[in-house]
């Protein structure tokens, strides 16, 4: 598809931040500071707009009637898919599968293409910095067809170990599945890299791209991978709605995952065929506003521009990881800040990391805390837990100080 | 909400009472917390129906260790019988704080290793319809 030069206007987080209502608050008496971004993003007023929109005027079921409405929703649904398959620069609308989530995407795949190309013998290879949605699913998918799950490890620094990688791929690998960006660890992987060393031995290529693609740049098409999976709630879209990118001939080659309404051709009493792509993956009334939605979220980030929000992001984490060094006993997880994304997981001596969040819940920062459904990262590093602040478009600077000045009262609360 | 750190509970957390381990416990139960990734294994001896030692290892918040240190002062030398009346009301009126539904869980970690290893009983009354 060709891209459609989109209007850049100037980066300015502060006027960035004038679109998010739900930023403009106080939590406990205190401004609030969102630093919860790698869970899920918040939302401008355009995105809300949309949904707003779309029930105000313009919604009724897709791809059923032949009424003004169900014609117009249609042509909203199908406008969004194209917004998308610009966004990633896919080649085709057909390659971009309407999903629930990164979640959803993953699970199709492993269940549509596993389940009927795997068997004993066969390995699917992950690593061990995957969120628990890069990792359930295979583990099911290999229970089921005996195929392995084998894992690529990573270093003491946080980098995937590309010598063991080496020893891993082989020709018994038949897809190999890693996330562009570590959720916990922060860790950019190379992307491009990767998915020519997976079909260097035949195997197909899966990215997850949950944390990647509302902070950079995505080209399906430069990186040649064979499925990428992303969600729309965590790039300022609404949730329930997530993409499925996958290549023409894989999609086309692959059994039905979820039966029902729409993804049909015809239904007789002796047997069905399947409608073509995409909608041979959206079984049932789609998720029609959220779709929508998240159009006008992939036309808000394309305004910003993906490059001037990476660079934003860039500049931001490096203030931050050199701020970080200030508190006394916190230790970050994950490699330096050039070789990760806007997010920074880290535990303290003094404190918890529940603990933490919840002082700094009462100084109005939003963070997380827990496993951040990572777990293997997390016994990688013999740690149960973190804390993970991390950026978007609308932080700046005053919110890591804000951030900084609440960690010393961490650590002033447990006497540290 | 600093109340969540009251000097009591920072107490427990930095000094806990009876955390170890023992010998051939007569009651053993570990369980674990994914939310926070709190863990606690409570282990107890009984004579007579009644419980004459406990001591718990673990790691986790603030609130989740407390609690348990809390707890293992609070049934040594009471009966089971004692014991089994004693609820989570006893347990959040023993921590004496405010706490919402994210930590509540936390804070009933070690009463519920105390549940599972007296009585096997493993969820609590209701569960679903309190969450």
């Amino acid at each position: 598809m060709t891209s459609e030069p989109v209007q850049t206007m100037t980066f300015d987080p502060a006027r960035v931040r004038e679109d998010f209502p739900i930023l403009h608050q106080e939590v406990h008496g205190k401004p609030l500071v969102y630093l919860d971004n790698t869970a899920s993003a918040q939302k401008p007023r355009q995105v809300i707009a949309a949904l707003t929109s779309v029930y105000e005027s313009t919604y009724a079921n897709v791809h059923r009637g032949i009424h003004y409405l169900s014609e117009a929703a249609t042509q909203k649904y199908e406008d969004a898919r194209r917004k998308v398959a610009r966004f990633i620069n896919a080649r085709s609308t057909r390659e971009v599968v309407f999903v629930r989530n990164t979640t959803e995407a993953i699970n199709l795949v492993a269940y549509a293409w596993g389940l009927a190309n795997l068997q004993p013998g066969d390995e699917v290879l992950i690593t061990e910095m995957e969120h628990h949605s890069n990792i359930v699913p295979w583990q099911l998918v290999c229970q089921r067809t005996g195929a392995t799950l084998r894992w690529v490890p990573i270093t003491q620094e946080g980098l995937l170990d590309m010598d063991a990688l080496d020893q891993l791929l082989t020709e018994r690998t038949r897809i190999f599945a890693f996330t562009a960006m570590s959720n916990v660890l922060g860790t950019i992987n190379p992307v491009r890299e990767l998915v020519e060393r997976a079909h260097a031995v035949g195997a197909l290529a899966l990215v997850d791209g949950a944390q990647s693609v509302p902070h950079t740049v995505t080209d399906v098409q430069a990186w040649d991978c064979d499925f990428l999976a992303f969600s729309g709630h965590k790039m300022c879209g609404p949730s329930g709605i997530g993409i499925l990118y996958g290549k023409r001939e894989l999609l086309e080659a692959m059994p039905p995952f979820l039966g029902g309404g729409e993804m049909i051709r015809e239904v007789r009493m002796t047997g069905s065929t399947w409608n073509e792509l995409p909608h041979k993956f959206e079984a049932g009334t789609p998720a029609i506003a959220e779709a929508i939605a998240l159009g006008a979220a992939v036309d808000y980030l394309s305004a910003l521009g993906m490059e001037n929000i990476a660079a934003h992001e860039r500049e931001l984490v490096h203030y931050a990881y050199e701020r970080l060094q200030e508190v006394a006993g916190l230790r970050i997880l994950g490699p330096g800040p050039d070789a990760r994304g806007g997010l920074i997981a880290f535990t303290m001596e003094s404190a918890h990391p529940h603990d933490i969040a919840a002082i700094l819940d009462a100084e109005g920062i939003a963070i997380r805390a827990g496993h951040h459904c990572a777990q293997p990262v997390h016994d990688r590093y013999g740690i149960v837990a973190s804390a993970r602040a991390s950026f978007y478009i609308y932080n700046d600077r005053s919110d890591v100080d804000a951030l900084v000045q609440a960690l010393h009262r961490v650590n002033a609360v447990f006497g540290f | 909400m600093y109340d969540l750190y009251a000097e009591e509970i920072l107490d427990h957390y930095k000094f806990p009472r009876n955390k170890g381990k023992m010998d051939d416990p007569d009651l053993i139960y570990h369980d674990t917390n994914p939310f926070c990734g709190d863990e606690v294994t409570l282990m107890l001896k009984v004579e007579d129906g009644r419980v004459v030692d406990v001591k718990w290892d673990g790691r986790g918040c603030t609130i989740s260790q407390a609690a348990a240190s809390m707890l293992s002062e609070e049934i040594k030398g009471k009966t089971l019988e004692e014991l089994r009346h004693w609820g989570k009301e006893e347990m959040l009126d023993l921590l004496g704080i405010p706490l919402g539904p994210v930590r509540i869980k936390c804070a009933l970690l070690p009463l519920k290793a105390l549940k599972a290893a007296a009585w096997g009983i493993t969820t609590w009354p209701h569960e679903e319809d309190e969450e």
